[in-house]
């Protein structure tokens, strides 16, 4: 599909602005400016971004633990979210969420989400409301949350429903420190997702051109009435399970590879550049802009408001 | 005034809030039954006959037939709930929320708090619990114990259909998350219902009886047994102040206190078993805010520290009764300090 010179730049400058703020928390993390666990999503930018390029605020998405990339593809304010990194009563959830509860139903985003498998049940619920609307619910899983049970009854329970859900496997190859290969029974994800009895395809996660094609294609199918469909995406983790995981499991040299062949911002820059889709100097422009915005959220969190222990008891419930 | 049973008062309060707001649906397992079935649709209308006729009225993309699935049926409503919907999600035996704790505990009760405060979850979980039919340990337990104790959730435990009434239309209307807890033997119990709109709110104990003896503090089921108890003691000259405390979470603490504070004496009746349970946090409420007041100790009748048992004669023996609570009470009015 051709996009537009405008379209390009955005999508570049969305996954460049997840890059830049996960490495940046890669850096405060071990400054020791961040409490608590923080799961950086670097290397699967196209993964977000190619599926939430093609939709609007009442199309919802669910998110799992390695959350930041959806939010920011989504359009959760990024000063906000950097924020509620930094645990300030001016973040996107006040502080109350940090890294891994990260939401915003304003923009559709249902939650980043500390329990692995837990987002799929909620994204049914989410296709309920999306099926009356006309609009999608996309549950964003790792290979780690496909061997879930409760993925297992969501995925079920769409079918059954006929509901416009989009399962979309991010298969970074690591369920925490576990691989792949070990972790999921079956020989294919992409075909135990079919046996449910939804339309199930496979796309390459670092290639943002083959996640956008594919989702377009199964966003059109949902929207048809077709009820859902599923998606694996081949993909990789730059950082590890969490910020101080020593990565052991790792092979030699595999961390340099992958970043060297398998990185989705380098394959997007060939791609536009030498097909002369758009100039070098203009995605340098992007990055620029991008560096900009994250040392301003930084900044900005670092000196925002701290909560007062009176907040704890704000938001248990609406009234009690 | 109309006489119902509880059973039908659930139904119709259903379904009068499903015509209110187009918004409300509907999830649970059978709630129509017999789909995919050469005998169905609609052939069962909820094992509990709490929605008979509402999926030929209000159709499946309202009244929506799950699979056998726990996790996807809360998730589900959740998901709805946060986009815009507001869900009743029937969990056909209140001892399968084991198989659904985490979408209860981690997401519907914290989606607020941990969003902070920017979004809602207009979702009443309904769950039929308790003893007294035979049901064996995985089909006759009590959960309110667990659920009071998440923050986050409202927990409500009606006894009488009047109260089934009010109470359910106020959780329907809530906009927290609400545990709607159904005893399965009331369910054919008849009473008077109002007419029209009736809403309690959460938080307000019923006075049963008036008495200055003993304070009685009970729920679901246990508030039949608690009256039955009281009758036998009026006629001994004991007089019982009995609360049916409706809601586990909000508390009536107020109530609780005043009427501790005028018997002095305090006997609490719990379908729980005793341990880390809601009788034993009555009994720390009292005994850190009305110690002054107390001439006896605090007495609880629950079932013993074991799971629900299934012989008749066992499952007899385990539940709190009449007789227990009348013995409790003697011992209580007979006490003397050291």
């Amino acid at each position: 599909m051709q996009l537009s010179r405008e379209a390009l730049i955005r999508a570049y400058r969305q996954m460049k602005t997840i890059r830049l703020f996960e490495e940046r928390l890669h850096d405060e993390i071990a400054l020791g400016e961040i409490a608590g666990f923080t799961h950086l999503y670097a290397g699967q930018e196209a993964c977000a971004v190619g599926v939430c390029e093609h939709l609007g605020p009442t199309d919802y998405i669910i998110s799992t633990h390695r959350g930041h990339g959806h939010c920011i593809a989504k359009g959760c304010d990024v000063m906000a979210m950097m924020k509620e990194i930094y645990g300030s009563r001016d973040g996107l959830c006040k502080g109350k969420g940090g890294s891994m509860h990260i939401a915003d139903m304003n923009v559709g985003m249902l939650g980043a989400n500390g329990i692995v498998g837990a987002g799929a049940p909620i994204a049914v619920g989410a296709g309920i409301t999306a099926k009356s609307n006309g609009t999608v619910s996309i549950a964003f899983s790792g290979d780690g949350a496909c061997n879930q049970g409760t993925t297992f009854e969501a995925m079920n329970m769409a079918v059954v429903l006929k509901l416009p859900v989009i399962f979309v496997f991010e298969n970074n190859h690591y369920s925490e420190h576990t691989g792949e290969a070990y972790a999921v029974g079956a020989e294919s994800m992409t075909a135990r997702s079919a046996a449910f009895g939804m339309k199930a395809i496979k796309a390459n996660g670092i290639d943002f051109f083959s996640v956008y094609d594919a989702m377009r294609e199964l966003i059109d199918y949902c929207k048809a009435g077709n009820g859902p469909a599923s998606i694996e995406l081949d993909c990789e983790r730059f950082y590890g399970h969490f910020e101080g995981d020593p990565q052991r499991y790792r092979g030699p040299g595999e961390l340099d590879r992958i970043r060297e062949e398998r990185d989705c911002l380098k394959t997007f820059r060939t791609r536009v550049t030498e097909a002369k889709l758009l100039e070098g100097a203009e995605l340098d422009r992007v990055d620029v802009e991008v560096a900009d915005l994250i040392d301003r959220a930084v900044g900005e969190a670092k000196l925002a408001d701290r909560p007062t222990p009176q907040d704890v008891l704000q938001d248990v419930y609406i009234s009690y | 005034m109309a006489i119902k049973m509880i059973r039908d008062v659930i139904r119709d309060t259903i379904d009068d809030e499903m015509a209110r707001d187009d918004r409300l649906i509907m999830l649970g397992e059978d709630i129509v039954g017999g789909n995919g079935a050469p005998g169905g649709p609609e052939a069962i209308g909820g094992i509990w006959g709490t929605s008979g006729g509402l999926w030929a009225k209000y159709g499946a993309d309202r009244v929506i037939d799950t699979p056998i699935s726990e996790s996807a049926i809360i998730g589900a409503a959740a998901g709805a709930a946060l986009t815009g919907k507001r869900a009743i999600a029937e969990i056909m035996f209140a001892d399968f929320i084991g198989v659904c704790m985490d979408q209860i505990w981690n997401q519907v009760a914290k989606f607020r708090y941990m969003f902070g405060g920017k979004t809602s979850c207009p979702l009443v979980i309904r769950m039929p619990y308790g003893a007294g039919f035979n049901a064996a340990p995985q089909h006759s337990q009590v959960i309110h114990q667990f659920v009071t104790a998440m923050p986050g959730l409202k927990v409500v435990m009606p006894s009488t259909p009047a109260d089934a009434k009010g109470l359910l239309t106020q959780a329907i209307r809530d906009d927290d998350p609400v545990i709607f807890l159904e005893h399965k033997a009331l369910y054919g119990v008849k009473g008077e219902v109002p007419d029209g709109d009736y809403i309690i709110p959460f938080g307000h104990a019923r006075h049963v009886t008036q008495g200055d003896d003993i304070t009685i503090l009970a729920t679901g089921m246990m508030v039949g047994f608690a009256e039955n108890a009281a009758a036998q003691l009026a006629q001994d000259g004991i007089g019982c102040d009995i609360l049916d405390l409706r809601t586990t979470s909000p508390l009536d603490e107020e109530a609780i206190l005043d009427s501790v504070e005028r018997t002095g004496r305090l006997l609490i009746v719990d379908e729980a078993p005793p341990r880390c349970s809601f009788a034993t946090d009555l009994s720390a409420l009292v005994a850190q805010k009305a110690f002054a007041s107390l001439k006896a100790p605090i007495d609880m009748v629950t079932p013993p520290h074991s799971p629900v048992p299934f012989a008749r004669e066992l499952e007899s023996a385990y539940l709190p009764s009449p007789d227990k609570i009348v013995a409790s009470a003697v011992k209580l009015m007979s006490y003397r300090r050291g």
